[in-house]
């Protein structure tokens, strides 16, 4: 099963030449034996095992849907009850929830096989996957580099062939800067077209849920599966979702806009090595009947400054939840209710949620608001406002997803600003609330580039069906790291 | 903006955050760098823009004032650190 994708599975599984069982076993097997990635947190055989033959039962009684007796993870942001879901945190270290989230509970019910729990970094705060508790995932593709994050884990996962699909959880690029670095598919959809509840929330406005696997049509068996209307979160849209697989041969590239934004092109600090695959990577675009033209976002070097305001805010009141008293990590032996606060989430948070939780406060504070969140916030809009211009001339923006290939582990992790910029081409997205996606594009000192397109709201069907269009002309997406990388 | 050692005492207190003298050095100079990195917004005219705060401008949706979810008080405390008759136990308030 090694290396293929959902919808090959699934036919080999309808032809009767595997089982769900035999699948996961398989799975089972490759997560133990690529131990040394650290791509899980938590992995669950026996579960996984009951679900996979009851797949098989299902698809005996003729029930078998797109997702019966796949296997996939889920990113360990995600709540699964009975099953530890720790967020990467030391916090949530010992939380077993009593409830599944909206798109584990979907998936469950699409029929897909849940082998377990993804790591990341903790509280989907780090775009390197070094800030989790248990220890920093490591890229397939070469082993001294970060996989990206905060999905690292599960982007790893997929990347590795240990299973053909993975959720995510994309807040400034979670989703699609990891996988550009370990040269996989991932979508970020619309805010609000996947439900939140469940998903241990970060920055309430900008969060959202996603799939990640190696095809664009494995993105989409996962979004059709994973979308939809939820009325425990008030941000859930209700809008229709569409059979995103169906609707794949339906936009073509012959005639597509594509904006290509100058000030992604030149942005300072870009590897040149990236530059030359994107380029190559629009040039088969355009040899495929697409019209790639120049359009400006006059402020999107303003984004992660922005962001940097705002998800520290949105955060800092999020994860004043934990608090030592309800549930995740108590202190020993506190002296007073003020002091089992402070050490319960002192010991329990690690030092970049401690950081963002700080200059959230501090943004927040009296007398400092105006100046820094209303502020954000009105740049927010400017922001929106330049996309809403570019939709009017175009159907899809593309550009790199990430400014350079995977970097050494250590490298960036002394300095957050540095840190934050990995993030430099997919926070203004988050902003927006737009849906974006990540393909494989090319390669730059045999390491994958990653390309990114962003679409209007609402218009996944549109950017899958693109990104599927360039998936048959390229396989980039087929290339695999070598086992002793 | 530049934030010093005491300044990360004061904002770890409002926070409910223990950081120990030997990080308040490192977290002020990351805290000062962070800061002094969004300080660019300031140099943005945003003269008569209105903040946005929501990315599809959508308004809070309602339902109707109806109980739909079922007492689960027992699974929910089973996770806490420390109850005793139905209650979260902290350290005693009021003396």
């Amino acid at each position: 099963m090694h290396n293929r994708t959902i919808a090959e599975l699934a036919d080999a599984m309808a032809r009767g030449e595997c089982s769900s069982v035999e699948l996961t076993e398989s799975a089972l097997a490759a997560i133990d034996s690529a131990s040394d990635l650290n791509a899980f947190v938590t992995v669950t055989p026996e579960s996984a095992l009951a679900q996979a033959r009851a797949a098989d039962d299902a698809r005996r009684r003729g029930e078998a849907g797109a997702l019966t007796g796949v296997p996939i993870a889920h990113k360990d942001i995600f709540c699964t009850a009975g099953v530890r879901t720790s967020c990467g945190s030391r916090m949530l270290d010992n939380f077993v929830p009593p409830y599944d989230a909206f798109v584990v509970e979907k998936l469950r019910r699409a029929g897909a096989v849940m082998v377990g729990k993804t790591n990341m970094d903790e509280f989907a705060m780090g775009s390197s996957n070094e800030t989790s508790w248990y220890g920093p995932v490591r890229n397939p593709w070469s082993k001294d580099t970060v996989p990206g994050g905060s999905s690292g884990g599960s982007a790893a996962a997929v990347a590795a062939g240990l299973v053909p699909a993975t959720t995510g959880t994309d807040t400034g690029g979670s989703i699609r800067q990891p996988a550009a670095l370990t040269g996989i598919s991932g979508l970020k959809p619309t805010y609000g077209r996947v439900s939140r509840y469940g998903m241990i929330a970060f920055a309430s406005s900008l969060d959202q849920a996603g799939p990640m696997a190696a095809t664009a049509e494995d993105l989409s068996i996962m979004l059709t599966a994973m979308a939809g209307f939820d009325r425990r979160d008030s941000t859930c849209a209700d809008e229709p979702v569409t059979d995103y697989r169906a609707a794949l041969g339906n936009h073509s590239l012959k005639g597509l806009r594509v904006g290509l934004p100058r000030e992604y092109f030149n942005a300072e600090g870009m590897d040149a090595g990236v530059a030359t695959a994107v380029q190559q990577a629009i040039e088969a675009l355009r040899e495929a009947g697409a019209e790639p033209r120049e359009i400006s976002l006059p402020n999107s070097g303003l984004a992660v400054p922005v962001y940097y305001v705002i998800a520290p805010a949105e955060a800092s009141s999020n994860l004043s939840r934990f608090d030592g008293v309800r549930y995740g990590h108590r202190c020993a032996e506190p002296r007073d209710l003020e002091d089992l606060y402070k050490r319960s989430r002192g010991e329990g948070f690690g030092e970049e949620v401690k950081r963002r939780i700080m200059v959230g406060t501090y943004a927040l504070s009296a007398g400092y608001y105006d100046a820094y969140y209303l502020k954000a916030q009105q740049v927010r809009r400017m922001i929106r406002d330049d996309f809403a211009r570019a939709f009017e001339q175009v159907d899809v923006i593309a550009g790199p997803t990430a400014p350079s290939v995977a970097f050494a582990i250590g490298e960036k992790a002394d300095d957050p600003v540095q840190m934050y910029l990995s993030d430099i081409f997919t926070i203004a997205v988050n902003l927006a609330g737009l849906p974006a996606l990540s393909i494989p594009a090319g390669q730059s000192d045999g390491l994958p580039v990653g390309m990114q397109l962003i679409g209007n709201h609402f218009d996944e069907a549109r950017l899958l069906g693109a990104a599927h269009g360039f998936q048959q002309l390229t396989d980039w997406h087929k290339q695999r790291p070598s086992p002793e990388a | 903006m530049s934030i010093d050692a005491a300044e990360v005492g004061q904002i770890a207190h409002l926070a409910r955050l223990d950081i120990g003298p030997e990080d308040a050095e490192s977290h002020a100079h990351n805290l000062s760098g962070i800061l002094a990195f969004v300080e660019q917004l300031s140099a943005v005219d945003t003269e008569g823009v209105q903040p946005l705060a929501h990315p599809l401008e959508m308004t809070q949706r309602l339902r109707p004032d109806e109980v739909n979810e079922t007492n689960q008080r027992e699974a929910f405390q089973s996770l806490a650190p420390a109850t005793r008759d139905g209650h979260y136990l902290v350290p005693r308030v009021i003396e």
